[in-house]
């Protein structure tokens, strides 16, 4: 306790005789430049996920399923991670049993310390589902949890997220506010915009780096 | 892992290296190629003059409003942690830092350490420290790998391995790992992703930095592309990131415009792939993530800079790099030459409160101050002013009690010159006496002085004054005036 004694202490005699500077914060810097109309809301989100090698499709609601099992075909996978404990996870299930889907559905239903290695190196692709998209920066929310967890998003090859037209909101700020995050995180908030990628060798790009090599979003129309 | 080659050793001073570096013409041309790319990029991130610069004022507020209340966010922020269930350690000195983290280390009996990209575990040689209580950590960046592999030291504090092109990536690849050689960057890339995953599965902690701590919510932000940040956040079962007691901000909403600050002056991007915001350890139903959160809170010097309110500006620094990409001088150099952690201009101003001036007395002196760096500077610290105040310190006499340890460059005989240089310029009777002197014995005027005879030659004054020639310049304008 003595450092933080210590730290504390220095700190607070170099402020001594000084009082905090006022809130400054200006809402409008960071919301007025990035305001979209809905139709350009999706159109933004979609080309600044394109521009970094994101694959969008958008979709009728109920299509989704049947996307995913398509999507796993032509890239010739043999199995996708889901969560059972989620909506979408039930609906992905259930359209497997109904159309006799052959890639094998992998249930993240234990902890990771049980199946670490077959995490890590057997599974082809994921399914998560999101909290939602911001337009400005081309982005989606994940707010992981114990039915989908972390290492969804992050350790198949191949993520495919669920994104509802209507959970798009034009920048953080707006994110922030309507989903009131100020009020309680969860373990692990996570803002994802594009595939895994690095720059580090001549900074060529190149995709795949330490996470999945292909993230595509499935943007659901609303009914 | 193989003992590291203090790079930094291999010449010791600035001016050494830095002569090294602008004969290494590969080397040149890797950062020039850099740069010019960092630099364009930052500029089409930046399209419109009137946000960007309401942006970076409005960052400046928000880290200099938390930098005024700085104990008690730190106190707030160390509240909401422990509530969050994540252990925090205070750390004035890297010495007690590097302890505690190898006693987490320790305590779990860990031997397997993967970090992500950390610069402040770089100030703390965590690597070299472990290593010497036989724990392997791993870097876990492209690029700070690479250059670990090479037993080298980043050369840049986003682009670890930026002074290196694919063909030395691709030899160096091939000596260590024994995979073919190959031009093929994706090639390259998918050889280290191979190689980490095994250490991400099988490590026992991961270490990670921070890049904003925010206070009202008890919440650890990392931004990254490449996914190793997160990895060494979630896959091992302890998570410990060190970090700086200044990147505390008071509210969530700060990191709006911070973030976007951050990733568009760094690289250009309108955000990095991942923003990684971590509030505690797995809870009790959850199915994966650490078990077990800890945060270290460093010192070293930063509380030194503090108690300065002109150097505590420093303390701003989001560590973004862009006054490296502008500097004229880094361009040219590279980052080894620097010879310490954080190259470049914001190096040149945090190191002395790091490592003391006295230590670094030529970083001052190693800018043009052209100025681009304060002029990029997304946080808006004035770079260019705290270097002249480095500048005054580092030839302060004892007597003049030099602040964050300079002094190293006073020397009695500049100090006599510039008396006599004063005397002379503010007494007329001496100034004539001066100039009738040197026009006249021009002649002796030493061939060697310093460092300006290496490259041109000695200036000799001339044997008429200036004052001398306007006079005979008035005076025959005068009679042609009266001619007319």
């Amino acid at each position: 306790m003595n450092a933080r004694n210590n730290i504390l202490n220095k700190l607070r005699t170099s402020l001594a005789g000084t009082s905090p500077r006022p809130d400054e914060f200006d809402e409008e810097l960071v919301t007025r430049p990035w305001q979209y109309d809905p139709q350009n809301r999706i159109e933004r989100l979609r080309s600044l996920m394109e521009a970094v090698h994101t694959e969008i499709h958008p979709l009728a609601s109920e299509q989704w399923p049947a996307k995913v099992q398509e999507l796993l075909e032509s890239r010739n996978l043999g199995n996708v991670l889901y969560a059972p404990g989620t909506e979408h996870g039930r609906m992905l299930a259930e359209h497997w049993q109904n159309a006799g889907a052959k890639q094998e559905l992998i249930a993240y239903d234990r902890p990771v310390e049980e199946w670490k290695e077959e995490l890590f190196w057997e599974v082809d692709a994921s399914v998560t589902g999101t909290l939602g998209g911001i337009a400005a920066t081309g982005s989606l929310v994940l707010w992981p949890d114990r039915h989908e967890p972390r290492l969804m998003s992050l350790l198949p090859p191949v993520h495919i997220a669920l994104l509802k037209a209507s959970d798009i909101e034009d920048n953080l700020y707006a994110m922030m506010k309507a989903q009131s995050w100020s009020a309680g995180l969860p373990t692990n908030l996570l803002l994802i915009s594009g595939p895994s990628k690095t720059a580090d060798i001549e900074q060529v790009l190149a995709y795949g780096a330490h996470g999945p090599k292909e993230l595509i979003v499935l943007i659901l129309e609303d009914q | 892992m193989s003992q590291r080659i203090p790079i930094t050793e291999l010449t010791d001073s600035f001016r050494g290296r830095a002569k090294e570096a602008l004969e290494d013409g590969q080397l040149r041309t890797n950062f020039r190629v850099a740069m010019d790319s960092l630099m364009r990029k930052r500029a089409d991130a930046f399209p419109d003059e009137e946000e960007r610069e309401g942006l970076r004022e409005l960052g400046n507020r928000i880290k200099a409003g938390a930098l005024s209340r700085l104990p008690d966010l730190l106190e707030q922020l160390e509240t909401r942690l422990t509530e969050n269930g994540v252990k925090v350690h205070w750390a004035e000195t890297t010495e007690e830092a590097n302890q505690i983290v190898h006693g987490i280390i320790k305590s779990k009996q860990g031997s397997q350490v993967v970090k992500g990209k950390s610069m402040v575990s770089e100030e703390m040689e965590m690597n070299d420290f472990l290593a010497e209580r036989h724990i392997e950590c791993l870097e876990s960046d492209m690029g700070e790998y690479i250059v670990q592999l090479d037993g080298e030291k980043p050369s840049h504090i986003i682009m670890p391995a930026i002074h290196k092109n694919r063909r030395q990536v691709s030899k160096l690849f091939h000596d260590k790992l024994g995979v073919e050689e190959t031009d093929d960057v994706n090639e390259l890339i998918r050889i280290g992703r191979r190689t980490l995953r095994t250490e991400f599965m099988e490590a026992d902690v991961g270490v990670s930095g921070v890049n904003f701590a925010i206070a009202e919510t008890g919440t650890l932000l990392l931004v990254e592309n490449e996914g190793n940040g997160r990895m060494s956040t979630t896959a091992p079962p302890v998570h410990v990131a060190v970090t700086g007691i200044e990147k505390v901000v008071e509210n969530l909403r700060d990191v709006v415009p911070l973030v976007s600050l951050l990733t568009r002056s760094a690289l250009g991007q309108p955000i990095t792939t991942y923003v990684n915001m971590i509030s505690g350890p797995r809870k009790p139903d959850e199915l994966d993530g650490p078990e077990e959160v800890h945060l270290v809170l460093l010192d070293n010097g930063r509380s030194d800079a503090f108690a300065d309110a002109q150097m505590r500006q420093t303390l701003n620094c989001i560590r973004c790099g862009a006054c490296m990409n502008h500097c004229p001088v880094y361009t040219r150099v590279g980052g080894h030459t620097y010879g310490e952690v954080y190259p470049g201009p914001i190096g040149k101003i945090i190191t002395p409160h790091m490592v003391g001036l006295h230590q670094v007395p030529e970083h001052p002196s190693a800018s043009s101050l052209c100025g681009a760096c304060g002029e990029v500077c997304p946080v808006k610290i004035p770079i260019p002013e705290l270097l002249q105040r480095l500048r005054q310190e580092n030839v302060k006499s004892p007597a003049e009690h030099p602040k964050v340890d300079g002094g190293a460059k006073y020397s009695r005989k500049e100090r006599a010159v510039w008396r006599i240089w004063v005397a002379l310029n503010t007494r007329p009777g001496l100034y004539k006496l001066f100039l009738w002197a040197a026009t006249r014995f021009g002649k002796l005027t030493p061939k060697n002085v310093g460092p300006w005879t290496e490259n041109h030659t000695a200036p000799v004054p001339a044997r008429r004054s200036l004052h001398d020639l306007a006079r005979d310049h008035l005076s025959s304008q005068q009679k042609q005036g009266g001619q007319s």
